[in-house]
């Protein structure tokens, strides 16, 4: 476990020291705050529009990192020759994947923290209120699906040579589970077989992202809080399939030349 | 003495993914020892299976047949690396690092407790002339100072077999002669280094015995004077075990 986490320190201390963080953080906050200034067509209820723009930014923005960050963690230690001297070391190549996994998870976690806590302070300035609970089942569930993009970025960073197809893929992927991924099972009733049956086996295969992304309504229209059983049971119903992910990316990497 | 590496009958194939393409022998039926205490150099021109040996050595890549040992331990076992330190040719640390951190770093894999780290970092940032630049990014360290980094960093759990690739590659005269020094120092200490070069010149000054290999054969091993026997120079003597015809000027 110290092997684990003294990589994942590293990934950490990567993402704090890299700038992508900071650009990101520093846009969203402009874009909410010139939003906020303003009080288009003299609308009480702007400040859910303002929420609304605002978690989506965050959404955005948050796979942005995950993504970008660890799509580019085992091409980069490949390239730079980093890999050598590591796997020359009593470490495995499990406890690199896992590790990398690790940091770039609890970095995207830390991420998050600075973007809710501006999403809080911003609400709190107009509406006066903290519904702090709300916050914290939207951000966890947000934390989790992180947890599956991550994994599924690092087996995807062992599958395609470069980084930047593995980005693109994976946002692919990714968008396109959030926007049409519940209505597979519709688009599945509508086709004759045998597509049918190919729609449903995939729509029963690809993890089901939406509910975490679709609770920024639970934040925007101060809707009361969700069954914390139901919280736990999407959190493990995802974190199986990052642990998928993670055991395809270990299987993987086992195979794979070193240089 | 013991043998702290052998290989025995190792033999490396690379089959090809494209089609039609005959597959590669990297190395066929090596036999090697290096004993305890020894300054070992691996020659041979580009190709000749050199960074193939050490790969197999460091369980990068698995031998098609035969076997390899460190400390008498399979290769294939993580344990065997735990004793040895290993500088690969032309790396690019972590450049957000400083080499204080980077150390630690290495240092935590070890399992090091905090003292010993904090007093191994000391001890290594000295003997690599690093101590004035440990605070700053690796990023801003210039190629011989990187391939300091480096040496230290293979040094950081004290091996007991050092095994570089070409330590000496890209570096201008004044950081050949300190990596040179270091291993010199390291030699006086008892340690033993297993290192690859093409720099015969250093090889003849460091090393106690020298290992030949072209297109995957080993083609001598002894003392550097037993290897160059008639040759004027272990250049000289290399050019002529590999079978090149040197021409000679009128």
């Amino acid at each position: 476990m110290k092997n684990i986490i003294a990589v994942a320190g590293i990934v950490i201390k990567e993402l704090y020291r890299r700038k992508d963080f900071y650009v990101l953080f520093i846009l969203t906050v402009l874009v909410c705050l010139i939003m906020a200034s303003v009080n288009i067509f003299n609308d009480k209820q702007i400040v859910r529009y303002l929420k609304e723009l605002c978690l989506l930014l965050i959404w955005v923005s948050s796979l942005v990192i995950a993504i970008t960050t660890t799509a580019r963690q085992i091409p980069a230690e490949r390239e730079q020759r980093t890999l050598l001297p590591l796997l020359a070391k009593p470490l495995t190549r499990t406890q690199l994947i896992f590790g990398k996994f690790l940091g770039c998870w609890l970095a995207c976690g830390l991420v998050l923290l600075c973007f809710y806590i501006f999403f809080g302070a911003l609400a709190a300035s107009r509406e006066h209120a903290w519904p702090l609970l709300n916050y914290f089942q939207a951000a966890f569930l947000h934390w989790i699906v992180l947890g599956v993009v991550v994994a599924l970025a690092l087996l995807g960073s062992l599958v395609f040579a470069a980084p930047s197809s593995n980005s693109t893929i994976c946002f692919v992927i990714v968008a396109t589970i959030l926007t049409v991924g519940r209505y597979l099972d519709a688009v599945a009733l509508a086709q004759p077989e045998p597509f049918r049956s190919l729609i449903y086996a995939f729509y029963f295969a690809v993890p089901h992202l939406e509910i975490p992304f679709e609770m920024r309504n639970l934040i925007v229209h101060d809707w009361p809080l969700i069954g914390w059983n139901f919280i736990a049971l999407d959190a493990l119903y995802l974190l199986a399939y990052a642990t998928a992910f993670l055991v395809a990316a270990c299987l993987v990497f086992r195979r794979k030349p070193v240089n | 003495m013991s043998a702290i590496l052998k290989t025995e009958k190792l033999r490396v194939e690379f089959s090809s993914r494209e089609f039609r393409q005959a597959t590669k022998v990297a190395l066929t039926g090596l036999d090697l020892e290096v004993q305890a205490g020894e300054v070992f150099g691996f020659l041979g021109p580009n190709g000749a299976g050199k960074t193939t040996t050490m790969n197999v050595l460091l369980g990068f890549v698995p031998p098609t047949s035969g076997a390899a040992y460190l400390f008498g331990i399979d290769v294939r076992q993580p344990i065997a690396r735990q004793r040895i330190g290993y500088l690969p040719e032309m790396t690019y640390y972590y450049k957000f690092l400083t080499a204080e951190e980077l150390l630690r770093f290495y240092a935590k894999i070890f399992s090091l407790p905090r003292a010993e780290t904090d007093k191994r970092i000391d001890q290594l940032l000295k003997l690599v002339e690093l101590e004035h630049a440990r605070k700053r990014p690796i990023k801003s360290y210039s190629k011989g100072m990187q391939q300091r980094v480096g040496l230290a960093q293979a040094l950081i759990n004290n091996p007991d077999l050092l095994i570089l690739d070409e330590p000496t590659s890209g570096l201008d005269p004044l950081g050949r002669m300190k990596v040179r020094e270091i291993i010199q120092r390291l030699k006086n200490e008892g340690k033993t280094v297993f290192f690859s070069s093409h720099e015969l010149g250093e090889v003849e000054t460091v090393c106690d015995r020298v290992a030949i290999i072209h297109q995957g054969d080993l083609k001598a091993v002894g003392r550097v004077n037993e290897i160059t026997g008639q040759h004027a120079s272990l250049e000289k003597a290399f050019l002529d075990i590999i079978g090149f015809q040197t021409s000679t000027t009128p």
